[in-house]
Formats: C-alpha cells, sequence, structure tokens
C-alpha cells in the first residue's frame, strides 16, 4: 500500500459476519427453549451444508477457498434460513434449502457482494414453494419432545411410541385457517397456543432479535431506517383495518411479533449486499417490504411472506438507489448554505 | 456561542497527534546540501534567476516566478549554488523537478530584508504583488499562491483554518501555541486587504493550547476563536467553511463567490513575516513523527532533504518508507532525498508496525458505509463499480469529480478496499482521454483546413484559366496589361493566406498541452486585432484615396497586407468603374465607338474577385478565431 489513506479502520467483513451471528444468539436460545433442540440440528445441519457447499463452488470458481470461508457470510445465510425452516422439519429439506441459497442464489451470481436476491430467503421461497406440506408442519411449542426424540424425528420421520403427531400449523397459518372457517380473530387469538401476543414463546423470541438489532444498531452494522420502515410498513395497513374491523383484522401488534416479521426486520431487509444504500432508499425499501409482507399474509395465498416481500422488493433494489442517490456537497436542491 | 454546522460524514481515526506535541518547536540544523525545488507553487516552477558559482545570502531570490499562479522562490540560508539542475521532488510520480542546489556556508546570513512599511497605505496590486515576490503560497498543503487569493471584490467572512485535522499532524497546532501573535497579525493583515464582515479562527477541540494561545492573542480586536469538533476532514476548506457558515461552497464553484474565503493559519504566518519584517518563506515548521526516536516539530530550511530529517529525528529499524502529509491524504516520498518544499507540513516515518498494510481486499458488500463517511456527499460504491468497469462517463455522471480524495471512504470500507486508489485511476484515464481528444480534434480540424485548402486553389486555379481565356478572347489591350498583375496580387493574397493558416494550423496541432489551446486562442485574438487594424488602414487608404499603390510596409504581417490589398483593388475597382461609366457617357455623348464594355467588364470582374477572396479571407479568420474558442471551451 503506497498510496493514501495509510491508516483504515479495522473492521472487516468477517468481523461484521461475526458480530451478526453474536446478535443472532439470544434469539436462537430463546428459540430452542421454547421449541427444543431441533432447531439446533436444522442450524448445524445447515452451517455445514452452506460451508461445504460454498467450498466446493469457490473451487469450481478458481476462487481462493480458505479467504472467502473465512468471511463467515455462508454462515450468516445458514443460520438465517434454518431460524425460517420448520423446526423439526426432514433433514434433507434444510439441506436442500442451503444448497440452493449458496449455490444458485449466492455463488452462481459471482458470490460475496454480488448476488442481488437474499440468499437465505431464495433457498425459503423455494422450499415452500416446492414442499409447501412439509414446510407447513411446525413442531409446536408444547410438544415436548426430547432432544434424542426430535433429533430422531428430523432424520427418520420417526416418532416415539405413543406419539402420533407433533406437528402443528404455525399460529399465522392457524389464523388464517380459523377466519376462513368464519372464526373471529378475537376468539382465535385467545387460544392458549398464541401466548400473549402472537404465539406462545414466539413474542419472546422476537424480542430477542430486536435485542439483536439494537446491538448491531449501536456497533453501526445495521442502519435504522430498514428495520423501522419495514415495522412501520406493516403497521401502516395493519393499523387503520383493526380499526376498522377488529373482528377480521388481528392487531398491528400481533403481525409486527408474528411469524418472521422481526427476524425478517432485524436479519433479513438489513442485509447490505441485497439492500439499497441510500439512507432514504432504505426507507423505502423498509416500508415497501413491510406493506407487501401485510399484504401477501392477509389478502394472498401464503401465511408467512417475508421471504416473498424481501424478494420482491430485492429486484427493485437498483432503481430505489438509482431513484435515491443524494445530490453532492453543495449541489442541494434550492442550495442548502 | 456560535451556531455551529454539521457536515456530512466524516471519520475519527485515531489522532496520535500528542506523540508530537510533546517539546517545542525546535531549528533544525542546517543540511550540508539544500536542494531547493523551484516548484514551489501551483502555477509553473520558477525561472532560477542565479547561475552555478554565485554565493547567495539567505532570503536572496534564487527563481522569478513565471507567470500568475506561480510565486517567487529564495535562498533558505546563505551559501554558494553550487549546482542546477533536475534533483528528486516530493510528488507521488517520482518525477525529477528543476532544483537549485545550495552549498550552506553555515552563517545563515540573511540578506536586506525590506519590510513592507507602510503596507496600510499602498494599492492592496502592490501588497499582493510583493506578496507573490516573497514567495507566500498556501502552506496547507495545496500551495495556491496567496496572492491571487487576496483579490475579492466583497467578502462576508474570512475563514482562518487552524483546525488541522488529519492524525499525526501538529505543525499548525504548535505554530498557534507558541506565535500566535504572529499568525493573528497576519490575519490583521489579510483582513485589512480583505475587509470581511466576520473573521473565524476554526480549530479542532483536540487542541486546547492552541485555542486558548489564539484566544488570548485575539483579545482587542473582533476575530473569533470558534472551536470545532474533532472530525476528519473538518480541516478541508470547504468542510470548514460549511462547519463555521453554514455555506456550502459546490465543485467548481470559488468560495469567494459566496462570500468568503479561507486561509491556513501558517500562510497568515508566512504574510505577516514577509510584510512586517521583509522576510521571504525560506523555511517552515514540518512534523517530524512516526516510528522516529524523538517525534517532533522542527523549523526546517526549504530544500532540506527530507531523509536527513528524518534521521535527525532518530530513524528507528524497520521504516519502510517516509509519507509526507498526513495518512489519509499524504504520499510514500519514491525518493527521500528531495527537499522540503512549502507543502512539506508533516513526516511521517512508517513501518508496517505502526501503519499496518491494508488487508487484501474483499468484494464490495454494498453495506453503505463508505457513503455514509464521504464529506463530498457521494456513493463511493457506485463510483468504485464503475471506475472498476472503465464505465468512466457514468463515473463522471456520478460526480466523480467532485471527490477530494479525502481517503474517507477507504478508511472505514470493511471490505477493505482501496476506494480512493480506484478514483485517481478513473480520473487519470479521463484525463488521458480528454488529452488523445484533444489531439485528435487538432488532427482533424488541420485536415479538414487542408482539404479545403486543396479544393479552393482547384478551384481558383480553374477560375483563373476561365479568366485569361475570356481575356485572350476579348484581347482588348487594357485587360492585357491588367491581367497579370491581378494574377499576381491574387496569388500573393492567396500565399498569404496560406501562411496565415498555416500557421494557425500549425499551432493548433502542437503537441504541448497545456499551453496550445492558450497559444491558438492568443494567435486568434491576434489575427483578430490586426484584421481590425488592417481594415482601419484599408480603410483610411481608401479614404484618402490614393491612386498610386503605396508599397506595404516591410515587416507589415500578411493579413495586414492581405487586407490593405483588397481595399486597393476595392478602391481601384470603384475608380475604374467610375472611370468605365465616365468613358461611357463621353462616349455616348461624343459618340465615339465605345471602348468601354471590355473595361468594364475587367473592372467588375476584379471587384468581384477581390470581394471574393475577402469574404474567404474572413471565413479563414473566423475558423481560426473559431478553433481558437473552441480549444478555450474544452479547457
Ligand atoms: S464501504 Fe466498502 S463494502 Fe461498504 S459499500 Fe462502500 S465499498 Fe462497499
Ligand atoms: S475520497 Fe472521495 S469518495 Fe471517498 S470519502 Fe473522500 S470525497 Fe468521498
Amino acid at each position: 500500500m503506497t498510496s493514501s489513506p495509510f491508516m483504515a479502520r479495522p473492521t472487516t467483513v468477517s468481523m461484521v459476519m461475526l458480530k451478526v451471528l453474536g446478535a443472532l444468539l439470544p434469539g436462537i436460545a430463546l428459540y430452542a427453549w421454547f421449541y427444543g433442540a431441533g432447531m439446533l440440528v436444522q442450524i448445524a445441519l445447515a452451517s455445514i451444508s452452506a460451508l461445504a457447499a460454498e467450498a466446493a463452488m469457490l473451487k469450481a470458481r478458481g476462487q481462493p477457498i480458505g479467504f472467502f470461508l473465512k468471511d463467515g457470510s455462508a454462515l450468516v445465510t445458514a443460520w438465517l434460513l434454518a431460524l425460517s425452516m420448520p423446526p423439526l422439519g426432514a433433514w434433507w429439506m434444510i439441506v436442500v434449502a442451503t444448497l440452493f441459497a449458496i449455490v444458485i442464489a449466492k455463488q452462481l451470481y459471482g458470490g460475496l457482494g454480488n448476488n442481488p436476491f437474499n440468499p437465505a430467503m431464495v433457498g425459503f421461497a423455494v422450499m415452500i414453494v416446492a414442499f409447501p406440506a412439509q414446510m407447513a408442519q411446525w413442531g409446536s411449542a408444547g410438544a415436548h419432545l426430547s432432544a434424542g426424540d426430535q433429533l430422531a424425528y428430523i432424520f427418520t420421520r420417526a416418532l416415539p411410541p405413543g406419539v402420533d403427531a407433533i406437528a402443528s400449523a404455525t399460529p399465522l397459518d392457524h389464523l388464517k385457517t380459523q377466519l376462513t372457517l368464519g372464526a373471529s380473530v378475537g376468539d382465535t387469538l385467545a387460544e392458549p397456543v398464541y401466548g400473549h401476543l402472537a404465539g406462545a414463546g414466539g413474542e419472546w423470541i422476537a424480542l430477542a432479535y430486536l435485542a439483536g438489532a439494537l446491538f448491531l444498531w449501536r456497533k453501526r452494522l445495521i442502519p435504522w431506517q430498514t428495520p423501522l420502515a419495514m415495522l412501520a410498513g406493516v403497521a401502516a395497513l395493519a393499523l387503520p383495518l383493526w380499526l376498522v374491523d377488529p373482528a377480521h383484522f388481528a392487531n398491528p401488534l400481533f403481525h409486527v411479533f408474528a411469524g418472521a416479521t422481526m427476524l425478517g426486520a432485524a436479519f433479513i431487509v438489513t442485509d447490505p449486499v441485497t439492500g439499497p444504500t441510500t439512507p432514504r432508499g432504505r426507507l423505502i425499501f423498509g416500508f415497501s417490504v413491510g406493506v407487501l409482507v401485510y399484504v401477501i399474509r392477509v389478502f394472498g395465498g401464503f401465511p408467512d411472506s417475508v421471504a416473498f416481500a424481501v424478494l420482491i422488493m430485492n429486484i427493485a433494489v437498483p432503481f430505489i438507489d438509482q431513484a435515491t442517490r443524494p445530490p453532492a456537497f453543495g449541489a442541494k436542491k434550492g442550495g442548502r448554505a | 456561542m456560535r451556531v455551529l454546522h454539521a457536515f456530512h460524514g466524516g471519520v475519527h481515526p485515531p489522532e496520535n497527534k500528542a506523540q508530537s506535541t510533546g517539546t517545542p518547536i525546535a531549528t533544525a540544523p542546517i543540511p550540508p546540501r539544500l536542494f531547493v525545488p523551484m516548484s514551489q507553487s501551483l502555477g509553473n516552477a520558477a525561472l532560477p534567476c542565479v547561475k552555478t558559482g554565485d554565493e547567495v545570502l539567505k532570503g536572496q531570490k534564487i527563481g522569478e516566478a513565471d507567470g500568475r499562479l506561480s510565486a517567487a522562490v529564495h535562498a533558505p540560508t546563505s551559501g554558494k549554488i553550487v549546482d542546477i539542475a533536475p534533483h528528486a521532488y516530493a510528488h507521488p510520480s517520482g518525477l525529477a523537478e528543476l532544483c537549485v542546489v545550495i552549498e550552506p556556508d553555515g552563517l545563515d546570513a540573511w540578506g536586506e530584508r525590506k519590510p513592507l512599511a507602510d503596507w496600510q497605505a499602498l494599492p492592496a496590486a502592490d501588497v499582493r504583488a510583493f506578496l507573490a515576490d516573497m514567495g507566500v503560497v498556501g502552506l496547507g498543503g495545496a500551495v495556491f499562491p496567496t496572492h491571487l487569493k487576496l483579490s475579492a471584490p466583497s467578502l462576508d467572512t474570512l475563514v482562518i483554518n487552524g483546525a488541522e485535522c488529519e492524525p499525526f499532524i501538529s505543525c499548525d497546532d504548535m505554530l498557534m501555541r507558541e506565535r500566535a501573535a504572529d499568525v493573528v497579525a497576519g490575519i490583521t493583515i489579510v483582513a485589512t486587504l480583505m475587509r470581511p464582515k466576520e473573521i473565524l479562527i476554526g480549530i479542532e477541540d483536540n487542541k486546547p493550547e492552541a485555542i486558548a494561545a489564539m484566544r488570548e492573542a485575539c483579545k482587542g480586536n473582533h476575530f473569533e476563536v470558534v472551536t470545532v469538533p474533532t472530525i476528519y476532514p473538518s480541516g478541508g476548506a470547504k468542510q470548514l467553511i460549511r462547519r463555521l457558515t453554514g455555506k456550502e461552497v459546490p465543485h467548481g464553484t470559488r468560495s469567494t463567490d459566496m462570500g468568503v474565503q479561507c486561509f491556513n493559519v501558517a500562510t497568515v504566518y508566512t504574510v505577516e513575516r514577509a510584510i512586517e519584517h521583509g522576510e521571504p518563506v525560506t523555511s517552515r515548521i514540518v512534523t517530524l513523527t512516526g516510528d522516529v526516536e524523538r517525534p517532533h516539530n522542527v523549523e526546517a530550511l526549504i530544500g532540506t532533504p527530507m531523509n536527513f530529517l528524518i534521521d535527525y529525528a532518530g530513524r528507528r529499524t524497520g521504516v519502510s518508507e517516509v509519507l509526507m502529509g498526513g495518512p489519509m491524504m499524504g504520499f510514500a516520498l519514491p525518493d527521500e532525498d528531495a527537499g522540503v518544499t512549502k507543502a512539506s507540513n508533516c513526516l511521517i516515518a512508517r513501518s508496517p508496525a505502526l501503519l499496518p498494510d491494508r488487508p487484501p481486499a474483499m468484494p464490495c458488500i454494498r453495506c453503505g458505509d463508505c457513503a455514509s463517511a464521504c464529506p463530498a456527499e457521494l456513493q463511493p460504491m457506485d463510483l468504485y463499480w464503475f471506475a472498476k468497469a472503465k464505465n468512466f462517463g457514468k463515473a463522471q455522471e456520478w460526480k466523480l469529480f467532485d471527490c477530494i480524495e479525502c481517503g474517507a471512504c477507504s478508511y472505514v470500507c470493511p471490505s477493505q478496499i482501496p476506494l480512493v486508489d480506484y478514483y485517481r485511476f478513473a480520473k487519470g484515464e479521463i484525463w488521458g482521454a480528454e488529452r488523445d481528444k484533444k489531439a485528435a480534434d487538432r488532427a482533424r480540424a488541420r485536415h479538414e483546413f487542408r482539404q479545403y485548402r486543396v479544393e479552393r486553389d482547384k478551384e481558383e486555379k480553374a477560375q483563373r484559366l476561365a479568366e485569361r481565356a475570356a481575356a485572350k478572347d476579348l484581347a482588348a489591350p487594357s485587360s492585357q496589361s491588367t491581367l497579370p498583375a491581378d494574377d499576381a496580387k491574387a496569388a500573393a493574397i492567396r500565399a498569404a493566406m496560406e501562411r496565415a493558416a498555416n500557421a494557425t494550423s500549425a499551432n493548433v496541432a502542437a503537441p504541448t498541452l497545456s499551453d496550445d489551446a492558450k497559444k491558438a486562442a492568443i494567435e486568434a485574438a491576434m489575427a483578430r486585432a490586426a484584421a481590425r487594424k488592417a481594415e482601419k488602414q484599408a480603410g483610411e487608404t481608401q479614404r484618402s484615396a490614393n491612386v498610386t499603390q503605396p508599397a506595404a510596409p516591410a515587416g507589415m504581417d500578411d493579413a495586414k497586407k492581405a487586407a490593405i490589398q483588397a481595399a486597393l483593388e476595392r478602391a481601384a475597382a470603384r475608380k475604374a468603374e467610375k472611370q468605365a461609366a465616365d468613358t461611357q457617357e463621353q462616349g455616348s455623348a461624343n459618340r465615339v465607338k465605345p471602348a468601354g464594355p471590355a473595361t468594364m467588364d475587367d473592372a467588375k470582374k476584379a471587384a468581384i474577385q477581390v470581394a471574393m477572396e475577402r469574404a474567404a479571407a474572413r471565413k479563414a479568420v473566423r475558423e481560426a478565431q473559431d478553433a481558437g474558442q473552441k480549444d478555450k471551451n474544452r479547457r
């Protein structure tokens, strides 16, 4: 390095990714607490597949393997994907999803920094389109299988004697079904499976994600615009509709805490690679994702829709960036002097 | 309290200033040889006005300013000129520059020092000329000649830059601490010359001693010392102006257009030394820091070899290179033999332990950190992308040239991409392309002109032949006698025009760069002036109705000659016409066989020819002007 600047902030991509993984830990811990150790198995499976896929692809592309594996971005993808998938899903599902995420959505686009779509969300979306039934089987928080039984179930789909079903629909799914059956939102949400807000345990996990996001924001690793705008986007439709017709529309807090909303706001829309770079662009992007999440959830065909909302808005990112490029210093409209 | 205005972005690298502020400014010893570069300003290098073998005294002028943007250079100490030759120069390019090499006699004896005693009474232009002659330039690093910055029609705010935001550098800090009174006296001079409504001295809040010293020295006048937050690059002129006044100076605009002018503290100090003490700029304060035993500030003579200074401060083992300037915007000296210039504010002995190499770059992850750090409010990751893809048009559209190369983006990038290098590369490529295009344009213009000339010559020749044939047919004695004369004239005009055209096209095609357009413009202006003068003269000639043809004065230039000739011909033609008419009248009156028509035709023809040639000449002049104008515009 013989040209300036001769100083550099000692931040590296690996450190950024490590901190993101760290920020996920509280959420993961609570997840495992409420849903069982199966979650950890999913994370392990995803991590191994992601690193293997990344290494193989880097080798095929003639890239330095160790140099890129160190960056940690594959692990972030793997963990986010694992957290989005059913915790007791079959082992091959998470593996296939991860391979899709790393091989197709990331490496075939040129690897780190070059993928237009959020890899974890691509992996998730592929699975939910291809295997809707399996993806809908969520291990309910009440099914307290032992860790060993969970493990066995993930790998062999064999249930311990005496247990004939552990899978249940997600809270969002259940609400949707109940609404089509003519039940009111109030009655449905009063069922014990919903806990305080949006699924027993779910709201705590969401709060843990929120804490992780605050940590990342404090470390200046994520901006405040995208997460806040996404939550605002969800609430922007949820609030008026709920006020007008509370029997048919769940309250905004439910939508903010249900499903993958908080995970999405904290860790998915904040993915720098696939999001806009300008502050205004981040507001637009986050808000649009939030609105889409609500629209698809409530009026569309999928119970949870963070992945689709994010992927749809990923398409728009180049346009958003272009349209929101701020004027250069001294070139403000009307002069800022 | 003054309301401060935020500027966008900025970073806060570790300051590393404390190392060099522990001891007062020392005087660096006189080295065995001084290499004084003649290039000490933004403009042309000074022209040496001494020769090898001359004895000089300290402060004696050894280089004469060459042009408006240039400033004079003076002997930093007394001694003997032992050489005037290219020598290593403090520039990233590593190219040698003309230096006057002085062998000091060790006496450091001043020549005559003539302060500008009554400067308040003198016209400002004289004071400015004096400063140019004293070699006063911006010591902040840009070495912009100070006299040029002093002429603003009206000024709201005079900003004195004591921010010194780059890490490691402390020369301005120490100057303000130790010589605040002189600095303030310098500010007084600048303020008197520029008459601003307010005077603000901006100092970063990491220099409490300097702030206190300056506050103390400012007592009793209306200068305001303003503490600004420590954030890089608040010492950038535009950022400081924004911080203090809220005004944003857009790229390509001078701050004076917005009623603000900015001077570095070290510069106003040298203004004071020059005017009050008659001392030209022969030394400057240099921070010696980094991997040296005794980091401190020295007052070093201009021309002192850099390695001499680093050794003086105690070079440690492991020093891999020496940086001039700060770590954010400075550069590694290609040759440490280079002499201190007026821009040498800081020398950092760099070892990999102190300022480690940048780790290998990762791909951009579009985190946008660079954009939030950019004080020019650009999108560095986009510029990087365009530069990398060699999409220079897009890069320019995305305001590449607004980039001040502050390095804030490279500093923050988590992927450790050397962003500024890409911008330097792109700018270089664009400048190169611009140069090539200019050359190509010139070549094309020259080619087109030649084509035009060949065509015209052909036509003229054909016309001439036709005329001659017609004349022969008529076989009138008068026409017989006039034709050769006409031909000669026409040939002369043509030759003149050709010469003029060659002169312009040769100029246009001259390979040297920046000056050609100027030269062409000047040439065009001269041609225009000459043409005007010639026309005027021609007009006079006409008015005096001289029938006899005056010999064109020797040495008169061709354009003039041509114009005069044309005018004469016009006059002659008119006269001939009149005569012809007269003859006709007489003829009709006297019933003499009319000899008129032939004469008349000839005269008319001649007149037409002259008119055509005049038009062609005018066109040629216009084209030359256009070419000049175009070149000027392109600059
Ligand atoms: S800071 Fe570096 S990685 Fe981040 S957007 Fe800028 S260039 Fe890309
Ligand atoms: S170097 Fe240029 S692009 Fe980078 S931060 Fe400074 S002004 Fe902005």
